[in-house]
């Protein structure tokens, strides 16, 4: 019981070595985030999970049972918060030492751009990488800057710049709703409203998806 | 002045039946005779309808003259897992249009599970100039346009509560509902909007604060940091409810607010009884709230993910709660904290941090166990795990037996005792029998007829049942009709029961509110023979697939003095 109580999400890529699967070779599972429910809300948004939940019957059946419609009975209110929450579980448990360098940084960051209420600071985390940062959306005009922002930013973790294929990454957001977006689909001005955090996922999760439409 | 004897009798009666509150009461005493009819009619200041399609707004409004307030409910409940397909009903403008007219003096609606525009909304402040009291709970179709209205307009309001409403609206589309209150002292008693998740005027919150002298209910939505809560704090200081919003530091230009000057805030706020919020919170500032757990009756960290080792510290300070909502994130170990410290608590809810049916699960049959030994005075629980056995439910049932609403969740659909390997019957069983004053129950795990037996044979005050994944055979609902007989809800998905067990309830639907059932054995024949039997009876059926034309996926059945709706969509079928 107590090692289930102390099971932390970063160990999902050790146990995956190991983990019995029904599924293709090659095909990975999403990581696991709560599926969003069918709520009775009309959406013409792209969800990244929803398209992940279509694939996977097809070509991955999970060993896992498929999640059935309102089971278990948690209002999707309490759920969209939950997924939030989940996912913040996930990016302090592995790191904690991140957390505090974050909030440090934060509390010590000049706060000319906050107080000037002309900024939208969002952290952006990346798959592999040791720490998260923080980027001020107000600072880009438009997707290109933002992505060469983000490339700047991160390469380090890459290794040899020049082997960066950016098929290999999608750059991923949290809207208000606390679905899992892909970067690009809505006007510039859209996105900024609506974007909680952003995630740049790696490897096979990401591939196919990182063309991006620019 | 000389009146007709019957007519000093009937006022006689109406002084007297003013005392009568209770909608049971007021309904017996409506049935003694004609002059009693009449006399209640006119005194009963709160109209309650369970289902707004029970009966028609002009049958209601025609009946009760003296109406200030009304209670309205609509959709299912099961419409909160998305069961219920979008645009099923419970729009509230028939009973607006019909309550505008009618009762001029209004001042209080509460609605729940119903679809709100703002033109409705619009409508309340014109049509009940001396309003009060807004209520809506799980109810949509509504944006900030229509708070500001009701803000604007209702100048005497002292209640305006949205919880946990389905708020979808546009940043940009954001209007600044908060300065719409009057620019004078209000009377605002209570002002809760934590589900209004978008940004909003703080300013003129803080100042809305400062003039509102009566308020003592505050629920800020995740838009607020610890900073700012902090100066509303120091705007209301006879607070009793307090939602803290976001419960996160957003440093502005004097950096980030340390612990103890948040802890300096709530030792001045002496009169809270009740915390929630916690959205997004940084468990750092968790110690700030040390100071008055002491005198806390209720404590909402549904929202907030805490580990035991956040969580402990805390609840070990709180001895005299009373209502307690957490995560599992808690885990067993938290619980026991719990059980340690609250030999007070009559609530208590666990929501699952992961709701989905392969999650690790971070609470069991340990933390219900050890509830039940510590907080014996329990009245409610709802419990969300992945393991369970009947041992632990069965020492519930003998530990708290003044328990009222029994809700266990096990999120594995069919799961078996984790140690025996058993149906769960018997831990169910144990609490239809030894809690005798059980009138909620919401069952779940690996269960077979006999459950149902034990159910039906002892659960003779359960009012609302709620069933899922369950049962082997149809006599499993003959069980539960002809035993339960105060049963008034009743909700089932995903069980082996068709028509038979349909029928088996056929003299007891007109003592039922409502009866749900989806993904069932049902068929459209069944279900039309009810409909064909009882003419009283409003039988809606729904089908996901155009496909195989007998099966039902959705029944919904209502007794009804208003006949078939007018307002079905096309995938409601009224047989």
């Amino acid at each position: 019981m107590a090692a289930a109580m102390s099971y932390v999400h970063a160990d999902v890529e050790n146990l995956k070595a190991t983990e019995l699967r029904l599924g293709l070779p090659g095909v990975e599972e999403s990581d696991k985030m709560p599926s969003p429910p069918s709520t009775p809300r009309a959406g013409t948004k792209r969800a990244l999970a929803g398209e992940h939940r279509e694939v996977e019957p097809k070509a991955a059946p999970p060993a896992a049972k498929a999640q059935v419609v309102g089971w278990p009975p948690v209002r999707s209110y309490r759920k969209s918060c939950f997924q939030q929450a989940s996912s913040k579980t996930k990016e302090a448990a592995p790191a904690p030492v991140v957390v505090k360098q974050e909030e440090a940084a934060v509390a010590a960051a000049p706060p000319a751009a906050a107080a000037a209420g002309g900024s939208l600071y969002v952290k952006v985390s990346m798959d592999g990488a040791p720490y998260l940062r923080k980027i001020d959306l107000k600072m880009y005009k438009g997707y290109r800057e933002l992505r060469e922002a983000l490339e700047a930013m991160f390469l380090g973790f890459s290794g040899d710049a020049g082997s960066v294929n950016p098929s290999d990454f999608a750059v991923t957001y949290e809207d208000k709703d606390g679905d899992l977006m892909l970067v690009g689909d809505v006007p510039f001005g859209m996105f900024m409203s609506t974007c909680k955090r952003m995630r740049i996922m790696k490897g096979s999760e990401a591939r196919g998806l990182g063309s991006s439409k620019e | 002045r000389w009146a007709p004897p019957d007519q000093v009798l009937e006022n006689v009666l109406e002084s007297v039946l003013e005392f009568l509150t209770a909608a049971r009461d007021r309904n017996a005493a409506s049935l003694v005779c004609r002059s009693w009819y009449r006399a209640e009619a006119q005194t009963r200041r709160e109209l309650f309808i369970g289902n707004c399609y029970a009966v028609s707004p002009r049958r209601a409004v025609e009946r009760f003259g003296g109406v200030r307030a009304v209670v309205l409910k609509g959709k299912p409940r099961f419409a909160d897992f998305s069961l219920v397909p979008h645009g099923w009903g419970a729009n509230v403008s028939p009973w607006v249009a019909a309550l505008g007219p009618a009762y001029p003096r209004l001042e209080r609606i509460c609605l729940k599970r119903m679809t709100v525009s703002d033109d409705e909304l619009a409508l309340i402040p014109k049509s009940f100039p001396l309003f009060k009291e807004l209520s809506l709970v799980c109810c949509d179709g509504f944006t900030t346009r229509g708070l500001a209205v009701i803000a604007e307009g209702c100048r005497h309001l002292r209640v305006l509560d949205l919880t946990e409403d389905y708020f979808h609206e546009e940043e940009s589309e954001v209007v600044d509902w908060i300065s719409k209150f009057p620019e004078c002292s209000t009377s605002l008693e209570s002002l809760v909007f934590d589900c209004v998740s978008v940004p909003f005027n703080f300013e003129a919150l803080e100042a809305l604060v400062a003039r509102s002298p009566a308020l003592r209910r505050l629920r800020v939505n995740d838009h607020v940091s610890i900073e700012q809560l902090r100066r509303l704090m120091a705007r209301a200081p006879h607070l009793t409810h307090l939602g803290t919003g976001s419960f996160r530091s957003e440093p502005g230009p004097g950096g980030a607010l340390s612990v103890s000057e948040l802890a300096t805030s709530f030792a001045a706020s002496r009169s809270l009884v009740c915390l929630s919020g916690f959205l997004d919170a940084n468990a750092a500032y968790l110690p700030a709230i040390y100071q008055v757990c002491a005198n806390l009756t209720s404590l909402n960290f549904s929202f907030a993910g805490l580990t035991d080792e956040e969580f402990i510290p805390v609840i070990r300070h709180c001895v005299n709660l009373r209502t307690l909502w957490v995560l599992d994130t808690v885990g067993d170990e938290g619980l026991r904290a719990v059980a340690e410290t609250c030999s007070n608590l009559r609530e208590l809810r666990v929501f699952p941090l992961d709701a989905t049916e392969d999650s690790e699960g971070s609470v069991s049959d340990i933390g219900l166990q050890a509830i039940s030994e510590g907080c014996r005075k329990l009245e409610s629980i709802l419990y969300f795990c992945q393991r369970m056995t009947n041992a632990a439910v069965i020492a519930m049932s003998e530990n708290c037996p003044d328990l009222l609403v029994f809700r266990l969740c096990i999120m594995g659909r069919h799961r078996p005792d984790r140690i025996t390997g058993a149906p769960m019957d018997e831990g169910f069983g144990a609490i239809v029998m030894n809690c005798k004053r059980l009138t909620r129950l919401s069952v779940s795990g690996l269960l077979t007829d006999k459950a149902f037996a034990y159910i039906g044979g002892h659960g003779k005050l359960i009012k609302t049942l709620s069933v899922a994944f369950a049962g082997n055979s149809d006599m499993s609902l003959q069980h539960v009709f002809e035993g339960c007989t105060r049963l008034q809800k009743l909700e089932v998905r995903d069980s082996p029961f068709g028509d038979k067990g349909l029928l088996s309830g056929l003299n007891y639907f007109y003592n039922m509110r409502f009866f749900w059932m989806n993904s069932c054995r049902l068929t459209v024949k069944g279900c039309g023979d009810v409909a064909q039997q009882m003419p009283n009876l409003v039988v809606e059926v729904m089908k996901e697939n155009e496909g195989e034309m007998d099966t039902v996926d959705k029944l919904y059945l209502y007794r009804s003095l208003a006949g078939p709706r007018e307002d079905a969509p096309s995938f409601v079928n009224i047989l």
